[in-house]
């Protein structure tokens, strides 16, 4: 097949990632088009680009270029794609979006105008992000960093120049925070409450921050900061100042804290914090097994454990039992489980309750104890993917953003025999895609009659705009059986292979 | 201790908080739908597109 390659470079051209993604699927859907993409050209992205054959010999970019990249079946095809692109981007905007509002051209401008501005919120490309979280703190801004890809020497850097002004640097790479009812980045709509959360994790902090929420209590506020935070080389500098500022706020009277195993360094140095708090807690480091905790304090390796002791012991979806729905299932494939999760601490939460059932799995974001997917062996193992993880989402939008990053992996699954049960999550929120249970299921509605057992679970409150219980209907009646949290999914998925193999 | 007196990040919880966003767009409209103030830079990756030039200029205040 004749293969042609055209680009096109606007320089000095910026959009963001998801106007982006939206173009690149527009173009990328043209007749005769076999590739295409729309990126800004940093280091990173034109690495992609040139390793997917996507630039022509020669096409120099910088990282303030837009370029559009189209790999069609003829020249014609290539071009006719490459202009509707270009008319796409120059189509002029509406009155509306003209006159929106003011937008000023720095941080600078922006504090100088507003002087009430007390947080910056960032997400442009990795490489930028360090530059401009600067740039912010001396502004005397507090800052969440929703971008990733940014060194660790500048974490920590940003993260003592934050601390030396008295500011709160959350992330980089922090999916969500809630101060004051403000939702940050991936949040969802919570209800108020007296329970404050820190959270080394995103998706850890949205599955907990809602099942409180939906059990009827309240959030305070919700910290973010960052997945490297407890790591030894940052030392939890800024879950050490989240803990102050729980203590100084009237508002909160039990705090979670969320993360993976920190470094044993950081969690002594933090847990010792928290013996001196006045506040209670509750501490979730995802599948930690010995935690020496103070007094004030109580430990769960789950969410929805952490949920549960936060709430006082109260039990999330009393009701539901995983061994009665499965016994009601019919029996199919040769009791496999894929988990395919959009959430990275969900799949971690996975792994716990998995392994800790007896059941041997595998992951490319794999708990300590757990082998990694493509490194050690793991044939016949159960695979739980967090498709979240960089090696799917560089140079494109999170699976909580853009769900089709999952469709090719979950159709691959629907047809693989040797699975019983296809394990997903859906993370709702402000943020988030606006209807991913109805993508969900149009992927699905293609899978044969003796297809593995779809077990979902929906992170999301009612108030959310995708609204919990629609989702929930739309996913039920695609056949998808929905468990209330996360880790009844996965116990359910537990009770079908075990039902399967009796 | 007043709450005056405190550093600005235990000050943060009691205060409204209020929003420069640089990036993503979408997250304009979350926020304005919450009744939080936001200003939308329009943001433009700065020295050329060079970002370790962009990462000095940063360090130096620039």
């Amino acid at each position: 097949m004749n293969v042609v390659v055209l680009n096109e470079v606007r320089k000095g051209f910026y959009l963001d990632s998801v106007a982006l993604m939206r173009l690149s699927r527009e173009v990328a859907g043209s007749p005769g088009v076999i590739e295409a993409a729309l990126m800004m050209g940093t280091p990173s992205n034109a690495a992609i680009m040139r390793n997917a054959g996507l630039l022509e010999e020669g096409t120099a970019v910088k990282g303030n270029d837009l370029v559009i990249a189209v790999k069609a079946e003829s020249e014609s095809a290539a071009r006719e794609a490459l202009d509707n692109a270009i008319k796409s981007l120059d189509k002029p905007k509406t009155q509306g979006e003209a006159q929106a509002a003011w937008r000023p051209h720095s941080i600078a401008a922006a504090v100088t105008a507003r002087p009430e501005i007390n947080l910056a919120l960032i997400s442009v490309p990795g490489e930028f992000a360090a530059a401009e979280a600067r740039k912010a703190l001396n502004r005397g801004l507090h800052v969440l960093m929703f971008s990733d890809n940014v060194s660790l020497e500048d974490e920590l850097s940003l993260k003592q120049q934050a601390r030396a002004a008295g500011l709160l640097m959350m992330g980089p790479d922090c999916g969500t925070a809630v101060i004051g009812g403000a939702p940050l980045a991936f949040a969802n709509k919570l209800t108020r409450g007296r329970i404050g959360i820190i959270g080394a994790s995103g998706t850890g902090t949205q599955e907990i921050s809602c099942l409180i929420s939906e059990a009827g209590a309240g959030i305070s506020h919700a910290i973010g900061v960052g997945g490297r935070d407890l790591k030894k080389d940052i030392g939890g500098i800024t879950t050490l100042m989240a803990i102050d500022a729980f203590d100084a706020d009237p508002e909160t009277d039990h705090v979670v804290l969320i993360s993976k195993p920190p470094h044993p360094d950081v969690a002594k140095s933090v847990l010792e914090r928290i013996g001196r708090s006045r506040k209670s807690y509750t501490v979730c480091f995802i599948g930690a097994s010995e935690v020496q905790l103070p007094a004030n304090a109580r430990f769960s390796p789950t969410l929805k454990g952490a949920a549960e002791l936060a709430l006082g012991h109260k039990q999330i979806g009393a009701d539901f039992d995983a061994n009665a729905v499965a016994s009601r299932l019919p029996r199919s494939g040769r009791g496999g489980i894929e988990g395919l999760f959009a959430g990275g601490t969900l799949c971690a939460e996975a792994q716990v309750i998995l392994a800790a059932a007896g059941r041997k799995v595998a992951s490319n974001a794999a708990i300590p104890g757990v082998p990694k997917l493509g490194v050690e062996p793991s044939a016949g193992r159960d695979r739980l993917i967090d498709l979240g993880d960089d090696e799917y989402t560089r140079g494109r939008p999170h699976p909580m953003i853009d769900p089709s990053v999952r469709d090719d992996a979950l159709r691959a699954a629907l047809k693989n025999r040797d699975l019983s049960v296809i394990l997903l999550d859906l993370v709702l929120g402000y943020g988030a895609h606006a209807d991913p249970a109805e993508h969900l299921a149009k992927i699905a509605a293609d899978r044969g009659q003796d297809a593995p057992v779809l077990v979902a679970s929906v992170v999301g409150t009612e108030q959310d705009p995708q609204g919990r219980s629609a989702q929930i209907r739309k996913l039920e009646q695609a056949g998808f059986i929905v468990a209330p949290s996360n880790a009844q999914a996965c116990e359910l998925a537990v009770a079908i292979v075990q039902n399967a193999g009796r | 201790m007043t709450d005056q007196d405190r550093p600005q990040y235990q000050q943060l919880l009691a205060r409204k908080v209020e929003v420069v966003n640089v990036g993503l767009e979408g997250f304009v409209k979350d926020l304005r739908d919450c009744d939080i103030g936001v200003v939308h830079v329009d943001w433009k990756p700065s020295a050329g597109g060079d970002p370790q030039m962009a990462a000095l200029l940063a360090k130096l205040g620039v």
